[in-house]
């Protein structure tokens, strides 16, 4: 079992308030995504409920259970550290036997349990090797390896992928989710990856200065953002903002338009632009236009176009596709 | 590396640098020199230096009056002991400081080492006036207090450095994984800090052999360790300088032996983690 509940943690450092308090509501076997910009509190609230930190304030239940006040251990929950943080002098083998180890398991179910581990990670072969002797990827796999026999109520994940390359994070990104469909234990993961949140999550929590900005499974953060932040943060290229007329058109503040929901057209629009830079990649091109009345905006649009700079483009939004905005940037509900 | 210096700027260097280690060598060497002549070669002046007749009678009249092996057994146990001892609070003195720092951690370390300013005359009186009330002059076990509590700043210091150097985050993903504090250190930090505790021992070991201050004023016999030895040669009158040679160069074996066989380890404790 892994429920776990947060009810008004706060946490200071000093003067310095990174947390000022959350509410959090995360079900057993959930895959939740903690994400956000780099500084907003992601690593602290996790450490918050691993119990590396302690709570100036509110509780931390664990399946009902309160442990704000226990030791990290007691808290039946394993860490995966952005660093990998294995032990440095020892081997692959004892690296994941350690936590057996310290629990006091007998050496028949230690050796069984980071066998079978070791499988599971395709690590095998490489049972008798220092940490220093294996590339990332493979540290990688010792980590979750070291996470994973301890049978724990719940992971917790540090930004497990910064540290590899591109096609590797993706690679590491798939096993993680397989894992957790094959273990079903809840799994907290945190990142400033948007990408990484929308596609591995169950559900997503965005954070900004130590507090939530919207709780919601990917599609709903991503077609119904709460506010302009969310709605900036979730998705890529990063949603157009539009003020003026077309905002007093459909009587808001502001709109916000993906690139993704913009139709061009070199004949006729809504919004008149010329493009400066075409990015190609094939299957889409994205389009860096700079509009006569909204400045700076970007268009994601499917397969070739044959567009490049000082091309004249007109822009239409998808009508059903449009965000609304009030001044102090919450989403505003269609009328 | 590459070497980006002048031949000419290396050669001035090197010259430099081996006129420095002569001439600390130099005495050592004389010393030497001094315990192999007789007592009135050991005076003479202008000195002999290479031609004079070589003589073993000083090493074996030193064997004659008084016994080696005491005055060096009780060197290793005071050496050996008060480095153990030492270790134990540094460790979990560094350990706090290096991984749960306050705002007035760098100020305790300071402090911690300006101790080390204070000329150790200042505190005779009062030290010697304890240990005669507790009944702790002569003895190792008070000479290896004092000498523990002279070197635990030092000690702290170079723990501090090699464990700052050791990421947090493996020490949190012991208490991850159930390590108690004990256990953490034990398992965890100590082994990945085996080359800082090494040299950190070295040095304090070498420090306390060295060390002539205390052990000269709070010794008489039992506890006496070799630098009694050398210094019940030194007399007011008469001829004494080859056999005080002779004992010095006794004396001064083991570590020179020691420091020879670990010189890269103490070249790196010395320079307290600054050089990698
Ligand atoms: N031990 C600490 N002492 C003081 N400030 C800290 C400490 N840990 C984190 N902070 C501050 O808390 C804020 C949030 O940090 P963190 O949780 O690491 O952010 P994130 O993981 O989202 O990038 C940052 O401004 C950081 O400087
Ligand atoms: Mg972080």
């Amino acid at each position: 079992m892994g429920a776990i509940r947060l009810e008004k943690v706060k946490k200071t450092f000093g003067t310095l308030d990174v947390i000022p308090g959350v509410d959090l509501e995360i079900n057993d076997g959930e895959f939740v995504v903690f994400v956000g910009p780099s500084g907003c509190g992601k690593s602290t609230l996790l450490r918050l409920i691993a119990g590396l930190e302690d709570v100036t304030d509110g509780k931390i239940l664990i399946d009902g259970t309160d442990v704000a006040n226990e030791a990290p251990a007691k808290r039946g929950l394993s860490m995966v550290f952005q660093s990998y943080a294995l032990y440095p002098h020892m081997t692959v083998y004892n690296n994941i036997a350690f936590g057996l180890k310290m629990a006091g398991e007998s050496k028949e179910v230690i050796n069984e349990k980071v066998q079978s581990a070791a499988k599971i990670l395709n690590l095998t072969d490489y049972l008798e090797r220092r940490p220093g002797a294996l590339s990332g990827g493979q540290r990688q796999r010792v980590a979750i390896g070291r996470a994973i026999v301890r049978n724990p109520a719940a992971f917790l994940f540090d930004e497990p992928l910064s540290n590899l390359d591109a096609a590797l994070r993706v690679n590491m990104r798939l096993e993680i989710t397989g894992l957790h469909q094959e273990l079903k234990t809840t799994m907290i993961y945190v990142t400033h990856d948007q990408v990484e949140a929308m596609t591995m999550a169950d559900k997503i929590v965005v954070l900004q200065a130590g507090r939530v900005e919207q709780v919601g499974k990917p599609m709903d953060l991503y077609s119904k953002p709460a506010n302009k932040f969310v709605a900036g943060f979730i998705g890529s290229p990063k949603m157009n903002f539009l003020g003026g007329e077309l905002a007093a058109k459909h009587t808001c503040h502001e709109i916000g338009v993906r690139p993704e929901h913009l139709a061009v057209s070199t004949e006729s629009g809504e919004i008149a632009a010329t493009v400066k830079i075409a990015e190609h990649l094939g299957a889409e091109t994205y389009l860096h236009v700079v509009a006569d009345e909204y400045g700076p905006m970007t268009v994601r649009a499917t397969g070739e176009v044959p567009l490049g700079e000082h091309d004249k483009i007109f822009l239409t939004p998808e009508p059903d596709r449009i965000h609304r905005f009030d001044a102090q940037g919450l989403a505003v509900a269609a009328s | 590396m590459e070497n980006k210096q002048t031949p000419l700027g290396y050669i001035s260097f090197s010259v430099f640098a081996w006129i420095v280690g002569l001439l600390i060598f130099f005495p050592i060497f004389w010393m030497v020199l001094t315990s192999f002549k007789s007592e009135l070669e050991a005076v003479s002046i202008p000195p002999s230096f290479i031609s004079f007749d070589w003589t073993l009678e000083n090493y074996a009249e030193v064997q004659e009056r008084s016994n080696y092996f005491k005055f060096a057994m009780n060197s290793v146990i005071l050496a050996v002991g008060s480095t153990l001892v030492g270790l134990v609070f540094a460790v979990t003195c560094a350990w706090a400081m290096a991984f749960n720092p306050t705002k007035r951690t760098k100020n305790a370390l300071l402090w911690m080492l300006s101790t080390k300013m204070m000329p150790p005359v200042g505190v005779l009186v009062p030290i010697y006036l304890l240990f005669r009330d507790w009944g702790l002059l002569d003895t190792r076990f008070g000479l290896i207090m004092v000498l523990f509590l002279m070197n635990l700043p030092i000690m702290v210091w170079m723990l501090y450095t090699y464990f700052k150097e050791i990421p947090t985050d493996i020490l949190e993903a012991a208490r991850m994984d159930g390590a108690t504090l004990p256990k953490e250190i034990i398992f965890v930090l100590l082994p990945m800090a085996v080359p800082g505790i090494a040299s950190t021992m070295l040095l304090n070991v070498i420090l306390a052999w060295n060390e002539a201050f205390w052990t000269l004023n709070l010794t008489t016999s039992d506890a006496a360790p070799l630098t009694a030895f050398i210094a019940s040669y030194s007399s007011p009158e008469g001829l004494f300088w080859a056999k005080l040679s002779a004992a010095s160069t006794l004396a001064v074996a083991p570590i020179l032996v020691i420091g020879w066989f670990s010189q890269k380890q103490l070249v790196r404790g010395l320079t307290f983690g600054a050089v990698k």
